[in-house]
C-alpha cells in the first residue's frame, strides 16, 4: 500500500477546490428543477388551475395558479435558483435565501400539478386545515426533538425517545381513564417519560453503557411493557383502562378570531401552547443563561467543565430527567390531543423521526423546531395530496423525513455537528 | 480478593497428600501463586476454586444471572398483572400464605409454558412413548425454537461484525427488509429447477442486503455521516419502500386485495428438515455455516484482521498502512449480506409471500442477539438459541397461560441490560471481581 491511504481520515472531507458546497447544491437544484418542470407539468391538468383557498374549506378568499403553467413555471424558478447558485461568486451569502425559494418553489409546482390534476370538485386546497394538521402533527415531533436536544446539548445521547413516546402514551392513557382527568394522564405521561430518562441517565452515566446501544434497549424493554400491559389490562377492559378524554380546546379570547391567523395559531390544546413555549425558553435558556452555559459546557468539553467546578455527572442527571419529562408529555399528547384509545406501538417512529428532526435542526432548539413543522408540513401534504387522489405514492412522501436527514448529516448541504462530548462518559480524573 | 491472591496454605491444606522434601513443597506453592486457572490444581481446593472462579464476575455467571434477574422482573409483572394475586395480596397480613401461592401458581405456571413451548413437553414425549402420539408432537417445541433462531443468527451476525469492526449497525432492519424484498421478486418473479432457484434466490437476498449495506458504509467512510444516524434513516426508507412494493402491478397477489406480494416458487422455499408439519427448515444449518464462515472471516482472515484492527483503533490502524474506509465499507456490505439473508431465510423458510411486515423485528432483535453474544459468532449463535427458545415458548405461554408474549420482549430487553452493565449484576449479587476487561461488550463512544 502507499502511503497516500494516511490521508483517509473518515472524518474529513477533502473538499475540491470547485464543488463547494453551494456550487453542488446547485447543480442539485438544476437538475431537480428541469425534472420538476417535466415530470410536474406532465402530470399536471392543462386546462384546469390549483385553487389555493385561505380557509378550513372550501369556501373564502382565494388564488388560482393555472395547473400546467404554474407547475412548469415553478420548476424553472427551482432551476433559475441553482444557476444562481452555481453561477454567482457571492452564492455563499445567499445560500440560505436561494435555497429556501427553491424548496418553496418545488412544494408549489408539485402542488399545482397535483392539485389540477384532482377529479371536478377536489382541485383546491384548503391553506388553513393543511397548516393546522403540520402543526398538529409536528407536535409530538417537537416534543420528542426537545427533549433530544436537552439530553445531547449535556453529552448523553438519547435514542430512546420512541420508547418515552410509547411509554408516555400507555401511562397516559391509563391513567387519564382511571382517575377520569385528563391533566392526570398528562402528569402521568410525563412521569412516565421521567421513569425511562432515570433508566438512561443511570445506566449511562454510572455504569457508562454505550448510549446509543441503551436507547435501543430501552425501546425494547417500553415496546415490551407497553405491549404486555395493554394485552393485560386494556384489551380485555377497554371501559376501564383505555377510554381517555381529549383534552379540551383552548380559544385564546380576540386572538383567535383573526381570521386565518387565528386559527392557525390560537385555538388549540394546552399542550400545543406549552410545548412550544417550552421549546423557546429551552433555546433562550441554553444560550443566555448560566444554566445553559453550563450544560453545553459539560456536552463539549466535560473536563474543562468540571476545572472550574461545575458539577458534570449530577447536572447530566437533571437534564436527561427533565428531557425524559418532556418526551413523556408529548407521549400523552398522542392520546391526549384527540381522545385516541392506546393500541400497541401507536408511537410508529415518531420518535425516531423526532431524533431525525433534532439532527436536522443542528442540535438546536429552535431549529429542531423549525425541523420538527417541516416534517410536519410532509405529514401534512401526505394526507392532502391522498385526500385528492394523487397518484404520488403516499409512501414516498413518507420517506421524505428520513431522506433529508441521510443527506444532511452525509453533509451534501452543509454539515452537522453533534456536541463534542455526546455520548462520552465521563470520568473524573 | 481476586484468584491469584489465594494464600499459600491452601496449596498444601491438610487433605492433600503430605509433602516429602522441602522442593516439592516450594514447587506447589510457587505454582499456586503462579496458576489462577483452577483446572491446572487437582484435589479439592479445585473444587473451592470452581466456586470460587464461578462465583466471580465471568462471562456465564454474568450471562445465567442476568437472564435470573430478568426472569425475577418478568415473575414480578406477571404477578402485579394478575387479578387473582393482587387481590391475595389484598389481605396479605391476614393469610400471608395465599398470596405467596398465589404468586408461585402464576408465574410457576407462565415459566413452565415457556419452557415446554421452547424445549420440550413431557406430555408430548410420554405420549409418543405410549404410542398416543407421533414423535414429531415431541419435537415440536425444539422445531419452533429452531425456526424463530435461524434468521436471528443472519441478523445477529449481521449486527456482531460491524460491532468488531467499530461500528453500530442499527440498519440489520432495513438490510433485512430490502434483502427479503430483492429475494421476494426472483423468487416469484423467475421460475428456475429446483436447487438453482434456491441458490438464485438467496444470493438474490444477500446482494440486496448487501448494497443496502453499502449505502451507510459509505456515507460512513467518505463524509464521516455517523451510521447510527444514517442506518435508523434507512430502516424507515426501507420500510416504506417495502410497503409501496407489494402493492404494484405485477408484485401484489392478483387473488388478493390485501397487501401481499405473489407467493414464492415452491423450488426457491428452503425445504423442511422433519415431517409431520414441523416448520424447522434449512436456514438454520445455513445459519449454522455463517457462524463458522463469518468466525473464519473474522479470527482467520486478512480481511477480518484489519476489521479487527480498525474496530479497535482506526487511527493506529490507519498508521500501519490499513485503509480505514475501504474496512468500513467493506464491513458494511458483508453485514448487509447477512441481514440481507436473514430477510430471505424469514421469505423462503416461513412466509412465503411479501407483506408489509414479512421480516418482523428480526433486525432489531438482531441487535439484542449480537450484545448477548458479546459479538463473537458462537456467543451470536447461543444467543440466537436463547432468544429464539423464549420466542417459541412465548407462544406456547400466550396460549396455555394467559401470558401476553410481549413478556419475551420484557425479558430480552432486560437481560441485555443487565449484560451491558455487569458491574450492576455484580453489586446486586455481590459477585467479586473477576476478569471484567472481558465483559464489556463495546466501548462507549459519541455520534
Amino acid at each position: 500500500m502507499t502511503t497516500t491511504v494516511v490521508d483517509e481520515a473518515p472524518h474529513v472531507v477533502v473538499r475540491p477546490g470547485f464543488w463547494t458546497r453551494e456550487r453542488r447544491t446547485g447543480a442539485v437544484l438544476v437538475v431537480l428543477g428541469l425534472l420538476a418542470a417535466v415530470v410536474f407539468g406532465l402530470l399536471a391538468h392543462a386546462d384546469a388551475s390549483a385553487k389555493f383557498v385561505l380557509s378550513e374549506n372550501a369556501e373564502g378568499p382565494s388564488f388560482s395558479i393555472p395547473g400546467r403553467t404554474g407547475a412548469i413555471a415553478f420548476g424553472l424558478i427551482v432551476t433559475v435558483a441553482g444557476v444562481l447558485l452555481l453561477a454567482l461568486s457571492t452564492a455563499k451569502r445567499w445560500f440560505g435565501l436561494l435555497v429556501g425559494v427553491a424548496v418553496v418553489a418545488l412544494v408549489f409546482s408539485l402542488l399545482c400539478s397535483q392539485i389540477s390534476a384532482a377529479s371536478e370538485g377536489l382541485q383546491f386546497m384548503p391553506v388553513v386545515n393543511v397548516t393546522r394538521q403540520s402543526i398538529g402533527y409536528s407536535v409530538p415531533l417537537v416534543f420528542g426533538a426537545l427533549a433530544g436536544v436537552l439530553c445531547e446539548r449535556t453529552g448523553v445521547i438519547n435514542v430512546a425517545i420512541e420508547g418515552q413516546l410509547l411509554l408516555g402514551a400507555f401511562s397516559a392513557a391509563m391513567f387519564a381513564t382511571i382517575a377520569a382527568s385528563v391533566w392526570v394522564g398528562v402528569i402521568a405521561g410525563g412521569a412516565a417519560g421521567v421513569a425511562v430518562g432515570a433508566l438512561l441517565a443511570f445506566f449511562a452515566i454510572r455504569y457508562r453503557v454505550d448510549q446509543v446501544i441503551l436507547g435501543v434497549i430501552l425501546i425494547v424493554l417500553c415496546t415490551g411493557l407497553t405491549g404486555f400491559m395493554f394485552e393485560r389490562f386494556m384489551a380485555s377492559d377497554a371501559e376501564t383502562y383505555n377510554a381517555p378524554a381529549q383534552l379540551p380546546v383552548w380559544e385564546i379570547p380576540v386572538l383567535g378570531g383573526i381570521p386565518v391567523l387565528g386559527p392557525i395559531l390560537f385555538r388549540w390544546n394546552a399542550l400545543v401552547y406549552f410545548v412550544f413555549i417550552v421549546g423557546i425558553l429551552i433555546h433562550f435558556g441554553l444560550f443566555g443563561t448560566r444554566w445553559g452555559l453550563r450544560t453545553r459546557s459539560v456536552g463539549e468539553h466535560p473536563t474543562a467543565a468540571d476545572t472550574v467546578g461545575i458539577r458534570v455527572l449530577g447536572l447530566r442527571y437533571w437534564n436527561v430527567l427533565v428531557a425524559g419529562l418532556i418526551a413523556g408529555i408529548g407521549g400523552s399528547y398522542l392520546v391526549l390531543d384527540a381522545g385516541f384509545q392506546f393500541s400497541k406501538g401507536m408511537s410508529a417512529g415518531k420518535g425516531f423521526i423526532a431524533l431525525a428532526a433534532m439532527i436536522f435542526g443542528r442540535w438546536n432548539p429552535v431549529g429542531a423546531m423549525l425541523a420538527a413543522l417541516l416534517f410536519g408540513f410532509v405529514e401534512a401534504l401526505q394526507t392532502f395530496l391522498s385526500a385528492i387522489g394523487s397518484p404520488i405514492p403516499s409512501q414516498f412522501l413518507s420517506m421524505a423525513p428520513y431522506l433529508i436527514t441521510i443527506v444532511a448529516v452525509a453533509g451534501l448541504v452543509g454539515r452537522v455537528r453533534a456536541p463534542a462530548a455526546d455520548g462520552k462518559p465521563y470520568v473524573k480524573g | 480478593m481476586i484468584l491469584g491472591q489465594e494464600p499459600e496454605g491452601s496449596a498444601s491444606s491438610p487433605d492433600k497428600a503430605p509433602v516429602s522434601t522441602g522442593q516439592v513443597a516450594s514447587e506447589t506453592a510457587a505454582t499456586a501463586l503462579r496458576t489462577p486457572d483452577p483446572d491446572e490444581v487437582g484435589g479439592p481446593p479445585a473444587g473451592n476454586r470452581f466456586i470460587a472462579a464461578l462465583w466471580s464476575a465471568n462471562t456465564v455467571t454474568v450471562t445465567v444471572l442476568s437472564l435470573f434477574l430478568a426472569m425475577v422482573i418478568g415473575g414480578v409483572l406477571i404477578c402485579l398483572s394478575d387479578p387473582t394475586v393482587t387481590a391475595a395480596y389484598g389481605y396479605f397480613f391476614a393469610a400471608p400464605g395465599d398470596a405467596i401461592a398465589a404468586s408461585w401458581t402464576a408465574v410457576s405456571e407462565a415459566y413452565a409454558n415457556l419452557f415446554k413451548g421452547a424445549i420440550v413437553d413431557p406430555a408430548a414425549v410420554t405420549g409418543w412413548l405410549d404410542g398416543e402420539n407421533t414423535i414429531w408432537l415431541a419435537l415440536y417445541p425444539l422445531s419452533e425454537t429452531l425456526t424463530y433462531t435461524a434468521p436471528l443468527v443472519f441478523t445477529g451476525l449481521a449486527v456482531a461484525l460491524a460491532f468488531r469492526g467499530g461500528l453500530f449497525n442499527i440498519g440489520a432492519q432495513g438490510q433485512a427488509i430490502i434483502g427479503a424484498a430483492v429475494a421476494g421478486l426472483v423468487g416469484f418473479g423467475l421460475h428456475l429447477p429446483p436447487v438453482v432457484h434456491l441458490v438464485f434466490t438467496l444470493v438474490a437476498g444477500a446482494i440486496g442486503g448487501a448494497a443496502y449495506g453499502f449505502v451507510p458504509g459509505f456515507l460512513k467512510a467518505r463524509t464521516g455521516a455517523h451510521e447510527v444516524i444514517t442506518t435508523i434513516m434507512l430502516n424507515y426508507i426501507a420500510l416504506y419502500f417495502l410497503s409501496w412494493l407489494i402493492v404494484q402491478d405485477g408484485v401484489q397477489d392478483p387473488n388478493r386485495t390485501d397487501a401481499i406480494s405473489k407467493p414464492v416458487d415452491e423450488n426457491a422455499l428452503l425445504p423442511k428438515l422433519a415431517g409431520g408439519d414441523l416448520r424447522v427448515h434449512l436456514g438454520i444449518l445455513l445459519g449454522v455455516a455463517a457462524v463458522v464462515g463469518v468466525g473464519w472471516l473474522l479470527n482467520r482472515s486478512t480481511f477480518g484482521f484489519e476489521l479487527r484492527a480498525v474496530g479497535l483503533n482506526p487511527d493506529a490502524a490507519r498508521t500501519a498502512g490499513m485503509s480505514v474506509a475501504a474496512t468500513y465499507t467493506g464491513t458494511m456490505v458483508i453485514a448487509g449480506a447477512l441481514a440481507g439473508l436473514g430477510g430471505t431465510t424469514v421469505l423462503l423458510g416461513t412466509a412465503g409471500a411479501l407483506t408489509g411486515s414479512v421480516v418482523g423485528n428480526i433486525g432489531f432483535d438482531g441487535i439484542t442477539v449480537a450484545l448477548l453474544g458479546r459479538g463473537k459468532p458462537w456467543g451470536v449463535l447461543l444467543a440466537a438459541l436463547l432468544f429464539g427458545a423464549l420466542r417459541a415458548g412465548g407462544n406456547r405461554m400466550q396460549s396455555f397461560s394467559g401470558i401476553p408474549v410481549d413478556l419475551v420482549d420484557v425479558l430480552t430487553a432486560l437481560i441485555v441490560l443487565f449484560i451491558a452493565a455487569p458491574a450492576l449484576v455484580r453489586s446486586v449479587f455481590r459477585l467479586r471481581a473477576g476478569r471484567t476487561g472481558r465483559l464489556e461488550t463495546t466501548v462507549a463512544k459519541g455520534w
